[in-house]
């Protein structure tokens, strides 16, 4: 079609998109292709993750990590998965068998919902037709509680997938993981309420750009952060709170039984946990896709992230991991007082 | 409203199909040679005793799920305050401070009662 032709085109076009049921369906349409787009993105996260996170172990413990699979072992996570894929699906006899089969995706669908309303950068125009497109699924104005909610659902499939294997190590790892779970959930919302009350909003949008030009809220909300931070390590099970899978006193944890996919799909629940704990942290503490302007703020957005999450990998090979105890009077007796603490010295500074 | 929380079905429908998808790729690849010792609970090469599934655990647990549930509705009505406090200023903040007193007496007496205790 020749430049005139399009030029023709463009008022029928525009007749067109100002017809409310053609808007209505053109942005189911687009829903649905940015869901498919951050599902198989999302989906495919673990790949990278894994070799990262070897590799970094690798470099830590001053050795090479993986080098064998493809140049500088790149290749080490596709190998992984293309043996996970061939091995056998043992369902054990003694297990209920539909519980343990549903188990890892019902522990996998809310940590892919939390995705539904994270903004990964601001709106951006598409030429000719002028069509605005934001950089996330939806803005909802309850997004950091629907966040925080839809998470923790994610430990009802840890729950059953202990209970359902009906295997000591496992059945325990569930209820330790359970406990752990939601004792530092609370740590963890409180202090997202410190940054809820100088932003003056839950959506994490607005969240954002309440942040903009280095208004980051980690430096209004110190301690909160630090608190967020311990709680969210031990929220997704990482070093040095990951008692449930805890080697040397329980075996594998609530997945002991599993092989085979539903093993991956565990896996791949607690990386994608991480990730979307990492993009919490930079959307409520480090200015989201805020940054000097030469670089698009998707760029940004994906550089904070990256960094958050080898932070965490760093954690895990720094520190040792503590007793459950220990990791249950951390959890009430100091981030609990000290989380509430921090809300109320915060509502007396902003009134 | 219907577009905002449309997206979270789409994709819990997508995930769980993705999910079956490989679910059932890996059942037409993978081996089946099933054998009795297989298909035993894991525990370290011991034959296990008893069923793990019947509920035997510490109480402790039950505990800590009871005082969670205190402080998560404690959460719930935070989160609306949180958002309304710059406007409604000193008397929403003096309310829920005498709230969250009340739930700090009540944090104090099960940590005095040693129900944070793991023994």
């Amino acid at each position: 079609m020749g430049q005139e032709e399009i030029r023709g085109l463009l008022p029928v076009l525009e007749l067109y998109l100002s017809n409310p049921l053609v808007i209505m369906m053109l942005e189911i349409l687009l829903i649905f292709i940015k869901v498919v787009v951050v599902t198989l993105v999302v989906f495919s996260l673990p790949l990278p993750l894994t070799y990262m996170e070897r590799k970094v172990a690798g470099h830590i413990q001053v050795r090479l990590g993986p080098m064998r699979v493809g140049p500088h072992g790149i290749l080490q996570p596709l190998a992984d998965m293309i043996k996970l894929f061939f091995k056998e699906d043992i369902i054990p006899s003694k297990a209920d068998p539909w519980l343990f089969r549903i188990a890892p995706v019902i522990s996998m669908v809310p940590v892919f919902a939390v995705f539904a309303t994270i903004p990964f950068g601001d709106k951006i125009t598409i030429p000719f037709i002028n069509y605005e497109v934001s950089m996330y699924i939806s803005d909802m104005n309850v997004g950091i509680l629907y966040v925080l909610a839809i998470a923790g659902l994610s430990v009802y499939g840890i729950i059953l997938g202990g209970w359902a294997s009906n295997s000591k190590y496992a059945l325990l790892g569930g209820l330790r993981s359970s406990a752990q779970m939601i004792s530092y959930e609370l740590a963890l919302s409180f202090a997202c309420i410190g940054v809820v009350m100088i932003v003056n909003s839950l959506s994490l949008v607005d969240i954002v750009k309440a942040q903009s030009g280095w208004h980051w809220n980690i430096f209004y909300q110190p301690v909160g952060f630090v608190i967020f931070f311990i709680a969210g390590l031990a929220e997704i099970n990482r070093i040095p709170f990951d008692l449930p899978e805890d080697e040397g006193t329980l075996g594998a944890g609530y997945h002991s039984e599993y092989s085979s996919m539903r093993f991956a799909f565990f896996m791949l629940t607690e990386y994608v946990a991480m990730v979307s704990m990492s993009i919490l942290a930079v959307l409520l503490f480090f200015g989201g896709w805020n940054g000097p302007s030469f670089l698009p703020g998707i760029i940004w957005f994906v550089i904070k992230v990256v960094l958050c999450i080898y932070f965490f990998m760093w954690t895990r090979f720094t520190f040792p991991r503590y007793r459950y105890d220990q990791l249950m009077s951390i959890g009430w007796k100091v981030l609990l007082p000290l989380s509430l603490l921090n809300i109320l010295i915060t509502g007396l500074i902003i009134i | 409203m219907l577009l905002t929380y449309l997206p979270v079905l789409i994709i819990s429908g997508f995930v769980i199909f993705i999910a079956t998808f490989v679910f059932i790729i890996n059942s037409i690849v993978s081996p089946k040679k099933p054998s009795s010792e297989k298909l035993s609970p894991w525990e370290c090469g011991m034959e296990p005793i008893g069923e793990a599934s019947s509920g035997h655990f510490k109480i402790h647990f039950f505990i800590i799920a009871i005082l969670f549930i205190v402080f998560d509705v404690e959460t719930l009505f935070l989160f609306p305050w949180a958002v309304v406090l710059r406007d409604i200023g000193m008397v929403a903040f003096v309310e829920m401070f005498i709230f969250i007193a009340i739930l700090a007496v009540g944090l104090i007496y099960a940590w005095k009662k040693g129900a944070l205790e793991w023994v």
